[in-house]
């Protein structure tokens, strides 16, 4: 798999990130969060993506949302959202292709320190439908 | 040397775009849905949005939503019909909706009609149907000139102070297809408006032209950068222009090319219209238009009617105010039967001419095909053919002779589709949700047919109140504009017994009229299954704490948010709610085997799939 190329994009109004082309973490679920705000840990309505990128082999978003336990809404911090593998590229912003292999997509992200932990939701997504 | 585009979509963009991405489309079409390279569905579904098309939600791969653009709502004699032949022989999904059938029209917010479950190998056949008869899906989504929106009566209406019908249907035919205004960094809705009602909701468009008087000639005053996505609410702001009909190509075609340069394409989150003119102000896009895309001396603006608008402007049918219909109910006859409907059309009223039209209720803006096609033939039957859309998701029939209203009016579909509604029915808009569109985070219609059923059941108006508009949108982006409601709700989730269920917030006491305002959001996450209590118990409240007879905006803006919030008590009631559960992560909600992985998506272009439950 080496030299594929990957592309990480959030699309249609921040409904979904799309990783090569397959939608692989949509909107509208909770997450599980720490740091998001005051609470131990987030009950987090996900309302949109803002951008996506990567953090060594790890896919991250940044996404908007509120915490259903203390109304604490706005955008986070980097999110871990899934995992790249085989892969030797630093990278990616939307906008740029990084050169990537494969993708552990839809796997709960493993912890990543004072981002805290996500719960990430199995589904994908689709195209908004705002007339 | 290549230029590198600063996002992914604006490099799709500069490489095809505009009425080019057809040919492609249609050899895609031809050859199948396989035929899209893996590594490309991004691009071209973007691309595709030009064209009216929409990919539908995760799975439902493969589908498409078409979007229909009838400018200004006009559907001429004959296209209703072709409407509902196509949403018959092609939208038909592979399971029903429980409350809407197999196969039914969506009559959008913005005078435009949405389709689903379209295949990408039926489009040709499609756009050949839609266009041999005058409709067309271009430019109805995607980056550039939107279906243009007015008073759904222009040219019928008794009392319109500028004929604006004539002014829409130019700037649809000048900048529908035009190169230089096909790529625009986002979006650009437009609202053309010559009545005195305001009932073109041009404080909610990125470009106003709304009735205005300079100097003895009648004319338009220019507003910009209103819309309501993304938790950024705003109202068109004046910007001290006033055009006559013949000016207003000339302006809108600048202040559209002015969006074009300097709108934000590194990021599309701020790339609206809203943005810019937060940005600069109104004093400097005046300036810049004047300076660099117009070439006549601008005049300043005229004296407007805003004063005079009664669209939903939270005072219910006031008196004096200038009804589309106001000669009717003096006269007596047909018409008085059905009095009001200044504010939204619906009900029965004179044109300029000796005839009337009749406005009717389409719950939440769905109609089904055999629906569709009855009332074709009734507008044919009774009118002259023409059918006209709303932006309350409503229809109206126009030229019916006096002679012929009682038989229109006693006609069985009418039954369904009322010129009479219940407040609850009439004040009703909702998005498409979790049905088709990823963005939502709830169901929506089914959900809110059920609400407004349930209200006409069990709740009463109190004195006074005879226009009550209660919108449901899925999400922020607020494609049933909320925040421009009696009672404003939106999707969200929260947890119940541990649960996570689909849940409501609620605001109140949005509106347009002289002094729009948005809802204030005053309840966070109501269980949806609560929402119908708590709107009942708000009505109960503000009938026993308003005061001198307050309009229930009055009474909003009269009390802070933390006592508004103590009148909602959300509470479970007899309504019962069956889409509490995920709907986001069903194939379709309403499918009796409703996983993922039940879905016939993505679905070869050489077969059609068998009823899921089949």
């Amino acid at each position: 798999m080496r030299g594929v190329t990957a592309a990480l994009r959030v699309l249609d109004d921040g409904a979904w990130l799309s990783v090569s082309d397959s939608r692989v973490v949509g909107v509208g679920e909770l997450w599980r969060l720490r740091g998001f705000c005051e609470c131990e840990q987030a009950d987090f309505v996900l309302e949109g993506f803002t951008e996506t990128g990567v953090d060594g082999r790890t896919v991250e978003v940044r996404a908007y949302g509120t915490c259903i336990v203390c109304n604490e809404a706005g955008p986070t911090d980097w999110l871990p959202v899934g995992r790249l593998v085989d892969t030797d590229t630093p990278r990616a912003r939307d906008g740029e292709r990084g050169v990537f292999h494969a993708l552990a997509n839809s796997a709960p992200a493993a912890g990543a320190g004072s981002r805290g932990a996500t719960d990430v939701p199995a589904n994908g997504a689709g195209s908004s439908e705002n007339p | 040397m290549s230029v590198r585009m600063p996002t992914d979509v604006e490099e799709w963009k500069s490489e095809v775009y505009g009425q080019e991405i057809r040919d492609h489309l249609m050899e895609f079409a031809e050859e199948g849905w396989e035929s899209i390279p893996d590594d490309e569905h991004d691009a071209w579904f973007e691309r595709f949005k030009w064209w009216g098309l929409y990919h539908q939600r995760s799975g439902q791969e493969s589908y498409f939503m078409m979007r229909i653009g009838t400018p200004n709502g006009v559907l001429e004699p004959g296209q209703l019909e072709v409407v509902g032949e196509v949403a018959d022989e092609y939208a038909r999904g592979p399971a029903e909706n429980p409350e809407f059938g197999a196969a039914y029209a969506d009559f959008t917010t913005r005078q435009s009609i949405q389709l689903h479950w379209i295949r990408l190998e039926d489009v040709p056949e499609i756009f050949d149907k839609l266009e041999s008869n005058g409709l067309t899906t271009q430019q109805a989504c995607g980056d550039s000139w939107r279906n243009i929106v007015g008073c759904p009566v222009a040219g019928k209406d008794a009392n319109e102070v500028v004929d604006a019908l004539p002014v829409a249907e130019n700037l649809n035919e000048t900048f529908k297809g035009d190169e230089n205004h096909s790529n625009l960094p986002r979006k650009w809705k437009v609202s053309v408006t010559g009545c005195r009602e305001g009932c073109g909701q041009g404080d909610i468009n990125d470009l106003a032209l709304e009735p205005a008087e300079k100097d003895g000639r009648m004319g338009f005053n220019v507003r910009v950068g209103g819309g309501l996505a993304r938790n950024e609410p705003r109202l068109a702001r004046g910007l001290d222009v006033f055009v006559t009909p013949d000016q207003a190509e000339a302006v809108s075609g600048g202040l559209s090319s002015l969006f074009r340069e300097y709108g934000d394409r590194e990021n599309r989150y701020n790339a609206r219209m809203k943005f810019l003119v937060d940005e600069w102000g109104a004093d400097e896009v005046r300036e810049t238009l004047q300076e660099e895309f117009v070439d006549f001396e601008l005049e300043h603006a005229g004296e407007d009617l805003r004063d005079q608008y009664t669209y939903n402007a939270g005072t219910g049918p006031a008196a004096g105010s200038h009804d589309h219909a106001d000669g009717a109910a003096a006269d007596g006859g047909v018409a008085a039967q059905y009095p009001g409907g200044d504010h939204d059309h619906i009900g029965v009223h004179p044109q300029g001419d000796d005839n009337f039209y009749v406005g009717l209720n389409v719950m939440v803006g769905r109609m089904g095909v055999e629906d569709c096609l009855e009332l074709a033939d009734l507008a044919d039957e009774y009118g002259s053919g023409e059918v006209r859309l709303t932006q309350r998701q409503n229809v109206i029939v126009t030229d019916v002779p006096e002679s012929e209203l009682d038989a229109f009016l006693a006609e069985p579909l009418l039954d369904d589709y009322a010129p009479d509604p219940s407040p609850f029915e009439r004040g009703s808009i909702a998005c498409t949700g979790t049905e088709f569109c990823s963005l939502s985070i709830v169901e929506t219609k089914n959900r809110q047919v059920r609400f407004a059923r349930w209200l006409k059941q069990n709740v009463d108006l109190p004195e006074g109140v005879e226009e009550f508009h209660i919108h449901l949108s899925g999400c922020t982006a607020s494609c049933a504009q909320p925040q421009i409601a009696d009672v404003s709700l939106r999707g969200m989730k929260t947890r119940k017994n541990g649960e996570a269920v689909e849940a409501l917030d609620i605001g109140l006491g949005g509106g347009l009229g002289e002094d729009p305002r948005f809802a204030d959001w005053v309840a966070q996450r109501v269980p949806a299954d609560e929402v119908p209590g708590a709107i009942e118990n708000l009505l109960g409240n503000f009938a026993d704490a308003r005061e001198d007879g307050e309009s229930f905006r009055e009474f909003v803006e009269n009390r802070d948010e933390e006592t508004l919030a103590e009148l909602i008590e959300p509470e479970e009631t007899s309504y019962t709610d069956p889409y509490m559960h995920n709907t986001k992560l069903t194939w379709y909600p309403y499918a009796e085997e409703d996983d993922m992985d039940d879905g016939p998506a993505p679905v070869p272009s050489d077969e059609y799939p068998v009823e899921a439950d089949d």
